[in-house]
């Protein structure tokens, strides 16, 4: 069913277990250690292991291999290089990734050749004694030195150019102009659970265990690289060790291990190492930001542009869509934003925790703090003075925003007013101490989603649907719509997920998972309610309840009333009318208090705060812990998170999670988030909008306005490292 | 010709004799041969902490560490049901949302049944105030510096170092 029109009252509305927070339905199994991730599936005693050689060259020729040696070692059972790889659908088909199909290397990270073997260790060995030279080739690798050669990417998902009124006229007539250049660095995903593939083969039927995201998408992906019907693939993905975009896409454990364990006729899996990880996956683009703002002297902006420099391999479109956000955050009359594209042979940029924003508003954000300086506006205050009517570039209404509500609520809870307006006038010893704040928005998208019920006769709900559950808390929160709309407990509630067997579900991205897989259950309640009514023979005023159905003072057993073979109903939902009628997004406002050492410029947060509105949260306590993740993510990005391009050789030098900083246990202070109460009757039948990247939006630039705030150092160049903090406060 | 060594060691209580080949690490003896794959390996190099089991009671990184050296070791991972502490920490990771996706948690959890002790034990950190104290405070500031061993990409790190200390004050 499309969604066209805003839903009125629903069963949801009484919220009798929707909202709570539940515990994780599935956080027995893992705290024990039962939850199976894709490496850990046990078919038999078969299963041989596979490893992965990827290329130690940037672009050029894996020219010359010798596998000889390999070949003759213990356990080998198979090696391949681009000589003898079977063949496979050709790379410039769509949505086709065929491994080893080219003596052409085009990133650094890409497989060359793959060895497997009875066992890991053997499988090791041998591919640590396959021979490569290589032949390079003159690649693009430094980013900043080319960034005058960008083109315009072609529109896909996002609109690389957007505009509104005269920018050019009417900037220059501001009577207050801030022109600044941000820039933010490659950025790693840096999940727990590597990428990992066990492929089984049973006829031509072919079965992956594998760490996906989006179960349907990593089916076609597969099915259209080894050129064979999708309905050929089963993709199971049951627990997922983390995601944040780098397991939307197919990789060479799974490729490789499909047609490994088709060629020898027994199971395959392949894990890639930390190490490959971060030169053979995706990672997010390096940015170049110039914002430029005009406002009043009141702070009421008259002009924004947004011009962002950004870089993928050749050939790919995708584009980081860095000004997202700066569409429809804050009103002006005249406006611009821009995406060029630089081409670069470096690995893929891709889709990391909300692309677009998570680094659009380090920069947006922060020209916002630098703004209400130069206006001697409070910061809170000029982002409220900001807030526009509807959005500012196309004039559709605005779902539901409280964005203003958050900027408040916030600075009332964190007691923004008690801060030193001057940086660097607070200090505790050693330490600088500064606040800082940021606002949040994040746009909230729904994808088609389908899914299954079916009440059994022991009077127990099933749920099946190919939807994933990355640690977002789909398994729960479906738990909670379902037995909510049918008057079950949760304990009468089985979710089953993560199997392309099942309903096609959205997948996990975008943050459009939990409302588009929960409007599909909601649909599918809806359904199964409608159908025990009417063998109840009740009508519409039937009441269910305790696992009864109820109405006026009869009442039945739901079990009774499906009988010996169950009671199935389905439900769907796909984008309609309201996804192009209203702007939707969430929204939020981060504050921030860190201490800068004066003496070695190490900046510590010391507490963080983000008080949010994105709809009806369907689960309290699995939301809160989303956004505060997102809120650490912000850290990362602020302080520590720089995947470092090596510009002669072309490739990711840092690639392991020793020299890749993520933020530590000791890096991150007792961290709150709040949700104001929403209900966002444009969005989804559940009124509920996406957290898992709100949380990330726009929290590092809280964290940098702070750093500044601390020490009155203002740097541009993230992360905000302690070499750039010391250089700073030695200049000043 | 390969060698292979034999290898007995306590894993949960259970004494299996183990045929391996010397290169195996003991992560990969228990996931991959024991099948105890609540042992998770996030990078095989020391540098997340996933992998976190205990070894006669303390804290190891088991992907750092080959099977062969456990000869006649007691080795308790998140499967065991022989631990009060590790019982406790698993409620509370659930009570207080201390994971996400999941993958970090067996190690979290592992990590601190042996920080805890180390605490206990006197052993100080970087954020002891006072080195020789008979007894050494279970403080969040505490954990966290104990706990940066064992990465949440999630970031579960406050609900987790609230899991710790409810779980550190349940169980003496």
């Amino acid at each position: 069913m499309e969604y066209d029109t805003p839903i009125a009252q629903t069963l949801i509305d009484q919220e009798r277990l929707v909202g709570k927070p539940l515990d994780r339905v599935d956080g027995p199994l893992k705290v024990h250690g039962k939850a199976t991730y894709a490496y850990e599936h046990h078919v038999g005693d078969r299963t041989a292991y596979g490893f992965i050689v990827t290329a130690g060259s940037g672009k050029g020729k894996a020219a010359f291999i010798e596998t000889a040696s390999a070949e003759a070692m213990p356990g080998v059972l198979l090696v391949w290089t681009w000589k003898n790889a079977p063949k496979q659908a050709d790379p410039t088909m769509p949505n086709t990734v065929p491994q080893l199909h080219s003596m052409d290397v085009m990133h650094n990270g890409e497989a060359v050749a793959l060895v497997v073997a009875e066992s890991f260790e053997q499988a090791r060995a041998a591919a640590l004694a396959i021979a490569i030279q290589y032949e390079t080739a003159d690649g693009a690798y430094n980013f900043s030195a080319l960034k005058g050669t960008g083109i315009v990417p072609p529109e896909g998902m996002f609109k690389p150019e957007t505009q509104a009124g005269d920018f050019e006229a009417h900037f220059p007539t501001a009577p207050v102009q801030l022109d600044v250049t941000y820039t933010t660095p490659n950025q790693s995903h840096a999940m727990m659970e590597p990428q990992a593939t066990l492929a089984v083969w049973e006829d031509d039927r072919l079965t992956v265990y594998t760490a996906t995201q989006m179960a349907n998408w990593t089916q076609n992906t597969i099915a259209a690289t080894l050129q064979i019907a999708p309905e050929n693939v089963r993709v199971v993905a049951h627990y997922i060790g983390g995601g944040f975009g780098s397991k939307l896409h197919v990789f060479g454990d799974a490729i490789l291990a499909a047609l490994a364990a088709q060629a020898l006729r027994r199971p395959v899996k392949i894990e890639l190492t930390r190490s490959q990880i971060f030169n053979h996956t995706t990672h997010r683009s390096p940015t170049i930001q110039r914002v430029r703002l005009g406002a009043r002297k009141d702070g009421k902006l008259l002009a924004i542009a947004h011009e962002n420099v950004v870089a993928n391999l050749p050939g790919h479109h995708f584009f980081e869509p860095v000004a997202l956000a700066t569409t429809f955050l804050y009103g002006g009359a005249h406006r611009r934003t821009t995406h060029h594209m630089v081409e670069l042979d470096l690995p893929e940029s891709a889709s990391m925790r909300a692309p677009g924003e998570a680094v659009g508003m380090l920069a947006l954000e922060c020209a916002m703090d630098e703004l209400a300086e130069k206006l001697g506006t409070d910061p809170v205050e000029l982002r409220i003075i900001n807030e526009p009517a509807q959005n500012p570039e196309d004039d559709t209404p605005f779902s539901a925003r409280k964005l203003a509500e958050c900027l408040r609520h916030g600075a009332a809870l964190f007691g923004w007013e008690k801060r030193n307006k001057k940086p660097g006038q607070r200090r505790e010893g050693r330490l600088l101490i500064g606040h800082g704040m940021a606002a949040a928005a994040r746009g909230n998208l729904l994808m088609p989603a389908k899914s299954e019920i079916m009440l059994t006769p022991e009077g127990r709900l099933v749920v099946k649907s190919s939807m994933t559950d990355i640690g977002t808390g789909t398994y729960t929160i479906l738990t909670q719509i379902a037995a909510e709309m049918l008057g079950l407990n949760p304990e009468q509630i089985d979710i089953q997920l993560g199997d392309t067997d099942f309903p096609a579900g959205p997948g996990s991205g975008g943050s459009w998972g939990a409302a588009s897989s929960g409007s599909s259950v909601y649909y599918a309640c809806e359904a199964l309610r409608q159908k025990l009514a009417a063998l109840a023979g009740m009508g519409a005023d039937a009441r269910f309840e305790e696992g009864l159905i109820r109405s006026g003072n009869r009442s039945k057993s739901l079990a009774d009333l499906v009988g010996a073979s169950g009671l199935s109903a389905t439900g769907e939902i796909k984008p309609g009318k309201t996804e192009k009628a209203y702007t939707q997004a969430g929204y939020g406002a981060h504050f921030c208090e860190v201490a800068v050492d004066a003496d070695t410029g190490e900046t510590r947060v010391r507490r963080m705060l983000g008080v949010f509105a994105a709809g009806r949260i369907l689960n309290a306590k699995t939301a809160r812990s989303q956004a505060i993740g997102g809120m650490v993510f912000g850290i990362g990005a602020a302080l520590t998170e720089d995947l470092v391009v090596d510009t002669r050789y072309g490739y990711f030098v840092n690639h392991d999670l020793a020299e890749y900083h993520v933020p530590v246990h000791a890096d991150v202070p007792d961290i709150d988030a709040v949700y104001l109460p929403e209900l966002d009757d444009k969005a989804n039948p559940l009124k509920a909008k996406g957290v898992g990247e709100l949380g990330i939006s726009g929290a590092g630039a809280a964290v940098a306005n702070a750093v500044y705030n601390a020490c009155g150092v203002r740097i541009r160049d993230y992360p905000l490292t302690l070499d750039k903090i010391m250089a700073g406060l030695d200049g000043g | 010709m390969e060698q292979i060594i034999k290898v007995r060691f306590s894993a949960n209580g259970q004494h299996p004799e183990l045929d391996l080949d010397p290169r195996t690490t003991l992560l990969d003896a228990l996931r991959e041969h024991l099948r105890l794959t609540g042992v998770k390996k996030g990078c095989d190099h020391g540098q997340c902490g996933a992998c976190t089991v205990l070894v006669n009671g303390q804290r190891i990184n088991s992907c750092l560490s080959l099977a062969v050296m456990h000869e006649g070791d007691d080795i308790a991972t998140i499967e065991t049901e022989d631990s009060a502490i590790i019982a406790a920490l698993q409620d509370a990771f659930i009570e207080h949302d201390g994971f996400q996706c999941g993958y970090c948690t067996p190690g979290q959890i592992c990590s601190a049944a042996g920080m805890l002790d180390e605490i206990r034990r006197g052993v100080p950190s970087h954020v002891t105030k006072l080195l020789g104290e008979e007894t050494i405070q279970i403080t969040d500031a505490e954990v966290r510096e104990r706990m940066s061993g064992n990465i949440c990409r999630c970031a579960a790190y406050p609900n987790i170092v609230r899991a710790i200390m409810q779980a550190a004050g349940a169980v003496p």
